[in-house]
């Protein structure tokens, strides 16, 4: 067994305190450790993936960490990254991700390791007792001086401390852990010892006594304190006459990718990496399920609000449903799904077969409709299902106390879907109910109509819904750039007739499109990677840049300006103007 | 010559800023540390500087001292205010900032810091506006205005400097004399591995720009002291005034900075992760790397 394999406690539960970030270090690495809102133990790598700074020095905001140099946000849980301040309109790439240490919080302790095996810490003495945590010692000297002193360890009962016999039995010991136990008389106290090895010079002792409410702990607790202490003044004096040993370097990751001007990993088609339990199944609105969906094993990565997973349904079937957890809500992801009356299974399936404990596969998270947090307000517009992006939208927007409101269009209260999260979102939330399509209309004029500089708008909801809204905005003034849509579908008759060349700038192959098929179809058949979610040009997963050539763009992910460009396409249903295009791929 | 520490011609064949001239009384005698040398340096009545280097290791050690010899001259001048010196042959001039020579300019040593960091990595914050917003805030920058526009950064074509344009950033109080925010222009030269020089809009004249310098005196790897440059236009203000906000706000980076791990600049693209708004930072290491800069930073390969 390695020294990185086992379990030391290298925290006590008492310093993360609400909002803390707490500064470890386990043989030669330092550890960044906080704890969420949700009281999840996060122990990271205690540097930013961009310029290095201590995370210990980051500002703890409850479900993500911030950097504070640059404000780069990682998330509860996964540590990755969630929002790089500096390029608010892009949703940061999924390889920017902390290293992560293994967390169990037990006996008072928080245990951690650098490649730990096993299910942690067991001391049956202390399972199921009250623990009483003594205060950590540091002491300059590598571990093992410090538990051959340890090994003497001679204590009083909690309960006896004056008193004059005091036997003692060590219980267990091993290169780290000692257990010792004193009794005098009938009582009898068990202490837990251990060495936590921060370098290959420092140690730290940590110890746990089992307890008894009845007793007053400051007296023990000073006790305890003295003798460790006394140790430590032993220790450190012999050590002091021993050479310094190499200390440990510290121990550094390498992000994979650098953000975000390199491309796109490849990874081809719809992957459904990730295999999930439908924890919970109910019922959030007439005509809507929601459903909770837990990893099988593992945590499930990063998100963004905005963000959308494939489905891979029992049935063959694959649909997109979009995030609607708060930030850093990784512990599963909650989604809505309406059963469509023209469906063509997909929603009916979800629905109508499935129920709580079916698995299912699911992508990772994709973020093609991302939020900027740089808005000096955020007006966020949703129709009937096109709540649940925008629902993950505003319930960051409220977390980070940034102003926002969120205008919801439903056709009656019944049909308010996830009502029980909207209603603690107060006051920034606007209801529009049973609305008729001229006086959603009006409605969306006058919501739009308070256009000012830096504000941005989200919209997702049916299709002429998203119409009306974009003409709206276009006619009060509001700039292509600050107006976000998320369709769920294309309701474009796609033409497919064209043909056309696609010449590969990364890959050197040059390769004829025939009319009836698309430009993903004939990369795949050329066995050239290319990602897809949506597969008809609402979600943007299969944008390419173009280098040249004029594309005839037949999606509804791209704005109007970034049409008018011509330097991307979507590349699963838009065709070329121009006999070829030069594709960046 | 070759010093204790370091071998490396890039480093050693440089200028480097030691001490303000204003801040020194005429024939007395001061000690620094320059590359882990250690040096002693006065300026007579008339002002001529003279720096020496100080033989303060065993004998046999020290590869460029004579046996015997206790000290050595070492070329010194003064620039900028400053006294300049060398471990080395310098080949180069010193960089020229024209500006300091406008006779309606107040020029000042602002502020001389020592931070337990490496020099490129000081270089490098002070070429940074991302941090504005969370190092400086509402000073420099205010959330949420983040985003870095793109601007453009180019090495000049006998490859001698770095200057980054059309840099372009949101600072809430642009002026003493403005009430709100506005966006503020910046340009950057970085002419020296370890010095750099910004222009910023000045809020007096619309059509001229302050320059704010930062020369950084190596004193070890992972040790500086940096030497701040005021030459502005600003007529209203005590010395005193002008030097406490440019302490104020490197008092704010030298926390940051000396929290950075590890201390010296990783040159390797995938050591950190850069993002568009760092092409400045992209663009500075590739420069050292090509310089073959070895002190301070980690190299590509290692």
């Amino acid at each position: 067994m390695t020294i990185e394999s086992i379990w030391f406690p290298i925290a006590a539960s008492d310093d993360l305190p609400y909002r803390h970030v707490y500064h470890a270090q386990l043989l030669g690495t330092e550890m960044a450790v906080w704890r969420a809102d949700d009281g999840f133990v996060n122990i990271w790598e205690n540097r930013c993936l961009h310029r290095g700074v201590r995370l210990s020095i980051g500002i703890n905001e409850g479900v993500e960490l911030k950097c504070q140099y640059h404000g780069w946000r990682y998330a509860n849980r996964t540590a990755g990254c969630t929002y790089i301040p500096a390029h608010p309109a892009n949703s940061p790439a999924r390889t920017i991700q902390n290293r992560v240490y293994p967390a169990i919080e037990r006996y008072g302790l928080v245990w951690s390791g650098i490649e730990p095996e096993g299910e942690g810490p067991n001391f049956e003495f202390l399972s199921n007792r009250h623990c009483l945590v003594l205060r950590a010692v540091s002491i300059n000297s590598p571990t093992n001086m410090v538990i051959e002193e340890l090994r003497k360890y001679q204590f009083h009962p909690s309960s006896q401390l004056d008193a004059k016999h005091v036997e003692y039995e060590v219980v267990e010991w091993s290169t780290n852990t000692l257990i010792v136990q004193a009794q005098s008389q009938n009582f009898s106290t068990t202490a837990l010892l251990i060495a936590q090895p921060v370098d290959s010079y420092k140690t730290v002792v940590r110890g746990v006594i089992e307890w008894d409410d009845g007793l007053e702990d400051i007296p023990v607790l000073r006790h305890h304190a003295q003798l460790i202490n006394q140790i430590r003044n032993r220790v450190e004096s012999r050590a002091a006459s021993i050479p310094v040993a190499e200390l440990t370097p510290l121990n550094m990751i390498k992000p994979s990718q650098e953000f975000p001007s390199s491309p796109k990993q490849p990874e081809s088609g719809r992957f459904a990496s990730y295999q999930v339990t439908i924890a919970r199944k109910w019922q959030t609105a007439e005509g809507v399920s929601a459903f909770d969906l837990e990893p099988i094993k593992g945590v499930l990565p990063t998100f963004q609000p905005g963000a959308h997973i494939d489905v891979h349904m029992p049935n063959g079937l694959i649909r997109q449903y979009s995030l609607t957890n708060g930030p850093g809500q990784t512990q599963h992801y909650t989604i809505g799904i309406k059963r469509e009356s023209n469906s063509s299974g997909g929603s009916h399936y979800m629905v109508d077969s499935l129920h709580e404990g079916c698995k299912l596969d699911i992508s990772e998270p994709r973020n093609n409709f991302p939020l900027r947090r740089d808005a000096l307000e955020t007006i966020l517009i949703a129709g009937g299902i096109g709540i649940t992006p925008l629902l993950s939208m505003a319930r960051l927007l409220d977390h980070a106390n940034l102003p926002y409101k969120l205008h919801y269009f439903a056709q009656s209260e019944k049909h308010v879907t996830f009502g029980e999260v909207l209603s603690k979102l107060g006051s920034s939330v606007v209801l529009h109910l049973g609305l008729g399509d001229s006086q959603t209309k009006e409605s969306l004029h006058d919501i739009l109509s308070i256009h000012q500089k830096r504000m941005h708008v989200y919209v997702c909801g049916p299709a002429p819904m998203l119409e009306a809204a974009r003409v709206t905005a276009l006619k009060i003034g509001w700039p292509d750039e600050a107006v976000h849509f998320e369709y769920f579908k294309n309701p474009n008759a796609i033409d497919d007739s064209s043909e056309f060349e696609i010449a590969l700038a990364r890959s050197c192959l040059t390769l004829k499109v025939p009319s009836g098929k698309t430009i993903v179809e004939i990369l795949r058949h050329n066995n050239v990677a290319i990602s897809t979610s949506c597969e008809q040009g609402a979600c943007g997963t299969c944008i390419i840049d173009v280098l040249e050539g004029e594309p005839d763009h037949q999606d509804v992910y791209l704005r109007e300006f970034e049409k008018a460009g011509h330097k991307k396409i979507i590349s699963c249903v838009s065709r070329a103007k121009s006999k070829r295009l030069v594709l960046d791929i | 010559m070759k010093t204790k520490c370091c071998s490396d011609p890039a480093v050693l064949n440089l200028w480097y800023a030691i001490a303000a001239i204003d801040e020194l009384e005429s024939d007395h005698s001061y000690h620094t540390t320059l590359l882990e040398e250690n040096l002693k340096f006065k300026v007579d009545g008339n002002g001529n500087p003279s720096v020496r280097v100080v033989n303060s290791i065993p004998p046999g050690k020290t590869i460029g001292l004579k046996q015997g010899e206790e000290e050595a001259e070492l070329p010194a001048t003064v620039a900028y205010g400053y006294i300049w010196t060398s471990l080395g042959e310098p080949e180069n001039e010193l960089f020229s900032i024209p500006e300091y020579e406008e006779s309606d300019r107040r020029n000042m040593n602002a502020a001389t810091v020592g931070v337990h960091t490496s020099a490129p990595r000081a270089i490098e914050n002070f070429l940074d506006m991302g941090h504005f917003p969370f190092v400086h805030s509402n000073i420099l920058g205010a959330e949420p205005h983040t985003e870095v526009r793109e601007y453009e950064v180019e090495v000049l074509q006998n490859e001698n400097e770095i200057v980054a344009t059309k840099c372009v950033f949101y600072q809430p109080k642009a002026a003493t004399t403005s009430s709100e925010g506005a966006d503020v222009e910046y340009l950057y030269r970085v002419p020296h591995p370890f010095c750099s020089i910004l222009y910023k809009s000045s809020p007096v004249d619309e059509s001229r720009m302050d320059v704010i310098a930062l020369f950084v005196q190596p004193v070890s790897e992972e040790k500086v002291r940096a030497h701040m440059l005021l030459s502005i236009l600003d007529t209203d203000n005590d010395n005193s005034v002008i030097g406490q906000f440019q302490q104020m706000i490197f008092g704010q980076d030298k926390p940051i900075l000396e929290n950075q791990v590890p201390k010296k600049l990783p040159l390797g693209s995938r050591a950190e992760t850069s993002i568009r708004a760092d092409k400045s930072a992209i663009t500075y290491r590739r420069w050292l790397s090509a310089m073959g800069v070895k002190y301070g930073v980690l190299s590509a390969t290692s």
